[in-house]
């Protein structure tokens, strides 16, 4: 562990930095003309969820073992709370998080349901 | 003043999550994935509901807000471990380079 903070990842962590800023920059004009919105800057908030969304969706596609497709559907579960929360804030909307909250309950229940799965039991086990 | 604090918790909640989305493109192992992934539950979503409880204060859709963190913190690790073991009995591989694995041991 004493190779930690060398320059190649010192480097490395400050161009994923300076990819982060550059794409909040961006992503001003497709977004906020697509969707109409009043605030630039959450469009742009929204826009970055997406991007990682397709992250999620690319390892969904190319996992090696059924494992991996599990973890990705965990995550975007997880990333569609966000979802609501930046909507439920633009628009001021309170109902978005009802929507959160299901979608929490539902994603865990889910995740387990695959863990059983994984496991090679059925589900009354 | 209270928008400006709760939009710099919202901000540090998207790095966070799209961070631990490159880690989970960028790294090796099922294991590893997974230990990107619950980053982007516990730092990134739950930071981006607390900076609506604080965008909000304590209205309805603060405290709704509050409750999702609640549910967010007491569920997710324990769907992340679930996970982890589901895909150890189901007999995935670790990385080639990693150095131990004591759940194999005692068995």
């Amino acid at each position: 562990m004493s190779n930690m903070l060398t320059s190649r990842n010192i480097i490395s962590g400050l161009f994923i930095l300076a990819l982060l800023v550059a794409l909040f920059v961006a992503s001003a004009s497709p977004i906020t003309s697509l969707l109409d919105w009043q605030s630039p800057f959450l469009s742009r908030c929204f826009f970055i969820l997406m991007v990682s969304f397709a992250m999620c969706l690319f390892r969904l596609m190319r996992g090696p073992t059924p494992a991996d497709r599990a973890v990705a559907i965990d995550t975007m579960g997880i990333l569609i709370v966000g979802f609501c929360a930046i909507l439920s804030i633009s628009t001021g909307r309170g109902w978005y998080l009802d929507i959160a909250i299901a979608w929490a309950l539902q994603s865990f229940i889910g995740a387990l349901a695959l863990a059983k799965y994984l496991e090679g039991r059925g589900f009354d086990e | 003043m209270n928008n400006i604090i709760g939009y710099t918790f919202v901000v540090l909640g998207l790095m966070f999550d799209i961070i631990g989305c490159i880690g989970l493109i960028r790294l090796p192992d099922v294991y590893n994935r997974l230990q990107a992934t619950t980053k982007c539950v516990t730092m990134g979503t739950c930071s981006i509901l607390f900076g609506t409880l604080i965008i909000k204060g304590f209205t309805a859709t603060g405290l709704k807000a509050f409750l999702c963190i609640l549910f967010l913190l007491l569920t997710a690790p324990v769907a992340a471990h679930a996970l982890s073991r589901g895909a150890h009995i189901s007999g995935v591989k670790l990385w080639d380079k990693s150095v131990c694995d004591k759940y194999e041991e005692d068995k």
